[in-house]
């Protein structure tokens, strides 16, 4: 790790006047994406703006036909949280399976948001629930956040506070791990709100998380597993490396989407 | 340089530190608490898994100044040779360890999982419980007998 | 004596207790006063000359002592790291072996090759250090894949063609002429996957150097510290024997990687002398990757000559071997003579003929892992049988017992005399504790569910202790390989014993103990164990290739009759009889015919006392050594039986039942050798299932973290049934054969082999990784659709 300055803010505000001060700064959430990434020395922020000490961050709570969900409440919160298991029970199943269990002791959904790594799995839920994503600053809808690969729509000095998700009917997320890193090879997420069915891929895209038009024009006119049966996702602009072709990338799309369906609708 | 206090094994610890001083490297280097040990640097391992405030994390991948304020327990701080926590004689009786490198991430992970899911544990919930914590030498089969006895004598 | 910590009892491990406190005390939990840490910069190329090399920035920088280059050893005289056994090729001349500088010399072979060392007061300060050095690389081709190898250009001017040597076994004639007379001819190509061990505790080293006394002290992550010191002293030249003092404490595992001797260590320790403090060093993860011995590595052409009965009449095997960028301590002697010779397997074999090439590539050496060749054999024999097999329609388990060796002693065409064996009898077990005769419902059932199910089998053979010293050398060996032992009984009838074997993970301070105290008829409280310090044990070889139990364990006994018969000679003096009439049974020497008797403690403090003898006719004291030089390897042998269920839609492979039916002769203590098979099984499934080295094109690791080199966890792996049918060792005094690989031996062929069963066809790759099984299950339907 390079040196940098450190600070704990305490608020929000605190903590957004802190890095329009730093430009070269960082925000430290969980850091279990960060700063591994430091210790190999692939970055080299000025200095580290620590939310872990600030106020008014954290939390769970149901907001009419929301959840709403603090940036910096860690994944096991959400993962046992007995609101988020009620109403979207498919999110904290989600969050039950980011990392592993000290990750998800530690790493936020902030983080894991704001980061945008195109294996990461919140991105899938946020986009596939059409997520409302509250920073310090204003609101964003998920379709315009995530931008591409660690790509999103927040500026200098802006922090998400907060993360609102619209309860859907039925939604579900399956996600098939690369073998070595347990990140998402191929991860969808699927939501059914009304008439609305969106279907979001993180893992596979080359340019982060996308929704599968192929799979949501499946599954439009009927909501079952079956409806995905002899769906072809298209391997361009999939990612291809030693652990999977693109091809077989795009083959477990609609698998992943079908385990996703079927756990949807499960009774 | 920045100042952390932290309660380490119930005993209160104020240093001044470099913030990128890391809490493994806290525990080893300022404490001398060897225990927790580091076996990577991607954050996979869990050799170094300590409990802040009651919670499992790795401790390779925290700030020390970050925990401020915060209770840690290692694993020198759950157990001594003539009074053992019941994970630390589980492992020992079902041969849980060979090198012990990796050992006490895997009691300190252990210990979490029963606080998070109980004292009856099966053999599923153990495996996939214990992901974060690799072991080269036992192929975990008396890993998860040892988690198994430990959870159950844990209540 | 207990029968609860005698010999065959699961006694539970003593040296549990520190490591299960976190009070262990491996290499890096020292600390020497005033040390200083090295951190050292690594080629980024595979290849490349280094034109330039400036360091003068990094010296200036903060905190640095010292900035050392290959210049500086070569200015001091220090030699080159070596490679301890010298292979023939065909032709009887000698290996080609490029020099292996601790630091480069102008040219660099590897990514994470040792370019220089810099010396600070903290870490942090000798990396920023690093940062300074400007290096003037003059890239050359990077040499990856084997197959090209030869014409890829010169890593070593020694050996134009990137071929070390070019090795053959067995008899060739003999061997076609079984071929001419074949009824059916088995062919198969093989790859056995690169393997990197990642041992959990990464290597370290601290070398502290003592200007008062003119001692070295190097601490190390290491199985062997005598063979350490004697490589650094009589061929690397850090300094003579009694000046260099190496203790390998606590140890994390080794895995045949902590066996050699690296760069880093012998750096650390000479550097204590320049820089005139303590230097430390602790490998992090990607270093580990980059620089340890990397394991296997092997493409093998291999065919088998069947009779019309199904009998097998003669094997042929071509195989490169991938010996990396540099020979590695105990490199070239993997891929022959600890592999050639195991190919005849189970196996009644009539002919035998194998030829080995070992290649240079641009990649990290290549050297030891749990098995070290014997797995690379056991791939092959195991796999060519099953496929045998099914291509001459037979059941596998019968066609094994129609071609297993049934009489013992045999002698097999490649060297090796197998002293004893059961094979049909594990095989035996191991149908019925897998319940082979209900798999055809199994399958189908799985069939339903849209599962394939498949069973793989693998009837290993394993050489431990390799041995005798005379024989060893005759091949080429640089060293004996025998083990030492030493009983010091104290005055109250305590006892140390002082072994040359190293544990890291085996359990020696139990085992030992157990065996000794048993012997002894003593509490085994009472007995201390003590390894890993040349400076408390006088020399000893070190623990790999499973030999700490045949070999280290023959030494203790050898020793300790040796204490026995001194303590009849006390026992004589202080009962007053003849020393023929002194009898030694469960911890008291006794006078036959009466109840005259003293305890072992009462005759070893008759022993210090000596008052009850004279000094001239028999000296005081009770101690004993002992050196045991085997007679011959001892040959483990077991059927493993693997089941599994795939998933055709994503290509996941659930491995659903383990069988390991083992047989390792007399047993010390079985709950021990239970943690080592299944410890052996999980790096054998890893090899199958998950783990691969993988260089690109231009020599990068593309494997060198945990994100992409994929370790075996809880939830790859399922619980083991573990059975044993043993018949003891002939060729050593505790009838023992050795375990610590049987595993890692067994697992991958019956892997494979319950893959390929599963998929229906042969083109399954190692590891078989959901992508690759997927790829597999498609060939697979196409096949079926095909027909």
């Amino acid at each position: 790790m390079y040196a940098f300055n450190y600070h704990a803010p305490k608020t929000v505000r605190q903590a957004a006047t802190l890095l329009a001060k730093n430009e070269e700064g960082k925000v430290l959430a969980g850091g279990q994406t960060l700063l591994p990434t430091m210790k190999q020395r692939l970055a080299s922020p000025s200095a580290l703006i620590d939310l872990n000490h600030a106020e008014g961050m954290t939390g769970i709570e149901q907001k009419g036909r929301n959840i709403v969900i603090g940036a910096m409440t860690r994944h096991v919160e959400v993962a046992t949280s007995a609101v988020v298991k009620n109403a979207i029970p498919g999110l904290a199943a989600l969050a039950e399976g980011i990392g592993d269990a000290a990750v998800r002791n530690r790493g936020t959904i902030g983080g894991s948001i704001a980061n945008n790594d195109p294996a990461a799995d919140y991105p899938s839920a946020a986009l596939a629930l059409n997520a409302t994503i509250i920073t310090n600053k204003r609101k964003i809808t998920a379709d315009e956040f995530f931008q591409g690969m660690f790509a999103t729509a927040l500026e200098e000095g802006e922090i998400i506070v907060k993360v609102s998700f619209p309860i859907p009917s039925k939604a579900a997320y399956e996600k098939f791990p690369n073998p070595a890193s347990r990140y998402a090879l191929v991860g969808v997420f699927v939501a059914k709100k009304g008439s609305d069915v969106r279907v979001a891929v993180t893992g596979a895209g080359s340019n982060g998380v996308f929704r599968s038009k192929e799979c949501e024009a499946a599954l439009a006119s009927r909501f079952n597993a079956k409806a995905l049966d002899g769906v072809k996702v298209a391997a361009s602009g999939l990612n291809a490396d030693m652990h999977a072709s693109a091809d077989y990338r795009a083959h477990l799309i609609p698998v992943m989407a079908k385990r996703a369906v079927e756990k949807a609708t499960a009774k | 340089m920045a100042s952390v206090t932290l309660t380490v094994n119930g005993k209160q610890v104020t240093a001044t530190v470099d913030p990128r001083t890391l809490l493994a490297q806290f525990l080893r280097e300022n404490l001398h608490l060897t225990g927790t040990h580091v076996g990577c640097d991607t954050s996979q391992c869990g050799a170094c898994v300590v409990h802040v405030n009651g919670r499992a994390v790795k401790s390779c991948t925290t700030l020390a100044v970050s925990c401020d304020g915060a209770s840690v327990t290692t694993i020198e701080g759950i157990g001594t040779p003539d009074n053992l926590h019941p994970m630390q004689t589980a492992f020992r009786e079902n041969h849980g360890l060979q090198c012990g490198f990796c050992t006490p991430g895997m009691i300190m992970s252990a210990i979490d999982i029963v606080n998070r899911k109980g004292n009856k544990l099966d053999e599923h919930t153990i495996r996939e419980e214990l992901e974060g914590n690799i072991c080269r030498c036992t192929g975990y089969h008396n890993i998860v007998k040892a988690v198994a006895q430990g959870a159950a004598a844990m209540k | 004596m207990s029968a609860k910590t005698g010999v065959g009892a699961p006694v539970l491990r003593k040296e549990d207790f520190r490591f299960i406190t976190g009070k262990g005390q491996y290499t890096d939990d020292i600390n020497r006063q005033d040390q200083a840490y090295a951190y050292f910069l690594r080629s980024p190329h595979a290849h490349a000359n280094i034109k330039k090399l400036d360091i003068s920035a990094a010296q200036k920088a903060p905190g640095v002592l010292g900035v050392l280059t290959g210049d500086d050893l070569a200015a001091d005289k220090i030699g080159g790291l070596i490679c301890g056994w010298m292979i023939h090729n065909k032709d009887g001349s000698p290996m080609k072996a490029g020099a292996h500088p601790a630091l480069a010399q102008g040219k660099v072979r590897y990514v994470g090759d040792h370019v220089a060392v810099v010396i600070a007061d903290t870490y942090a300060q000798a990396k920023d250090a690093a940062e300074k050095i400007i290096v003037d690389y003059q890239v050359l081709p990077a040499v990856v894949d084997m197959n090209k190898a030869k014409s890829a250009g010169a890593i070593h001017d020694v050996a134009p063609d990137n071929v070390v040597y070019d090795w053959h076994l067995g008899d060739k004639a003999a061997t076609d002429a079984a071929f001419s007379k074949a009824k059916h001819v088995t062919k198969i190509d093989l790859v056995n996957n690169r393997l990197i061990p990642n041992a959990m505790e990464p290597r370290a080293a601290i070398g502290d150097f003592d200007s008062g006394t003119g001692v070295y002290t190097l601490y190390t992550t290491s199985q062997n510290p005598h063979v350490a010191r004697l490589v650094l002293s009589a061929f690397v030249g850090i300094a003579p024997e009694h000046k260099l003092r190496v203790i390998a404490p606590d140890v994390g595992g080794g895995f045949g990687s902590k066996i050699f001797i690296y760069a880093e260590e012998t750096v650390c320790v000479w550097a204590s002398k320049k820089v005139g403090r303590p230097v430390k060093w602790t490998a992090d993860r990607t270093e580990a990757f980059l620089s340890d011995a990397h394991g296997r590595d092997h493409i093998s052409h291999a065919e088998l000559a069947l009779d019309d009965k199904g009998k097998i009449l003669g094997l042929r095997v071509k195989t490169k071997a991938n010996l990396g960028a540099y020979l590695s301590t105990f490199s070239s002697c993997v891929p022959t003579y600890l592999y050639a010779p195991l190919l005849s397997g189970q196996y009644d074999i009539p002919a035998i003929y194998a030829e080995v090439e070992g290649i240079y590539t641009t990649t990290a050496p290549v050297d030891a892992y749990r098995g070290a060749g014997r797995p690379e054999a056991t791939f092959l024999i195991e796999r060519i049988i099953e496929k045998a097999a099914r291509e001459t329609g037979s059941d596998p388990a019968m066609f094994r017992r129609k071609n297993f060796i049934k009489s013992f002693p045999h002698q097999t065409p490649v060297i090796m005399a197998y002293d004893t064996g059961n094979y049909t009898a594990s095989l035996d077990l191991a149908l019925e504790m897998a319940d082979y005769k209900n798999f055809a419902k199994r399958k189908k059932d799985s069939a339903k569910n849209g599962k394939l199910r498949g069973i793989g089998f693998s009837a290993y053979i394993e050489a431990c202790g390799i041995a005798p010293s005379a024989a060893v050398g005759s091949l080429g060996a640089g060293v004996g390989l025998w083990e030492s032992a030493e009983i010091r009984v104290n005055p109250v009838g305590t006892v140390e014993v002082l072994t040359g074997s190293h544990s890291h993970g085996q359990g020696h301070e139990t085992t030992f103990a157990q065996l000794v105290a048993d012997r002894l008829g003593i509490d085994i409280d009472s007995v201390a164990v003590v390894h890993g310090d040349t400076d408390k044990v006088q020399f000893g070889m070190g623990t790999y290739g499973s030999r700490s139990g045949a070999v280290g364990m023959s030494a203790i006994v050898k020793a300790v009759d040796k204490v026995i018969a001194k303590g009849k000679k006390v026992a004589a003096y202080a009962l007053e009889a003849a020393e023929k009439d002194i009898q030694f049974k469960d911890g008291r020497f006794s006078v036959a015919g009466t109840d005259k008797s003293l305890a072992f403690g009462e005759v070893a403090l008759q022993a210090y006392i000596a008052h009850k003898f004279n000094g001239q006719d028999l000296e005081p004291g009770l101690k004993e050594g002992a050196f045991y030089d085997p007679t011959n390897f001892t040959f483990p042998s077991g059927v493993h039986i693997c089941e599994v269920e795939i998933d055709p839609d994503t290509g996941t492979t659930d491995i659903v039942k383990w069988t390991a039916v083992d047989d390792f002769g007399n047993v010390i203590n079985p709950m021990i050798v239970e943690g080592q098979v299944h410890g052996g099984i999980a790096q054998g499934v890893g090899q199958a299932l998950l783990e691969g080295a993988h260089y690109n094109a231009d020599g990068q690791l593309v494997t060198a973290s945990y994100m992409d080199y994929t370790m075996p966890r809880a939830d790859d792996l399922p619980s083991f049934d573990v059975g044993m049918t043993n018949t003891p060792c002939t060729t050593n005094p505790l009838g023992i054969k050795g375990c610590g690989e049987a595993g890692a031996i067994a697992a991958p062929p019956a892997v494979i082999n319950a893959i390929t069963d599963a998929v229906g066809h042969e083109d399954v790759p190692m590891p078989a990784t959901p992508y690759a099984v997927w790829q597999a299950c498609q060939k697979g339907a196409r096949k079926l659709a095909a027909e």
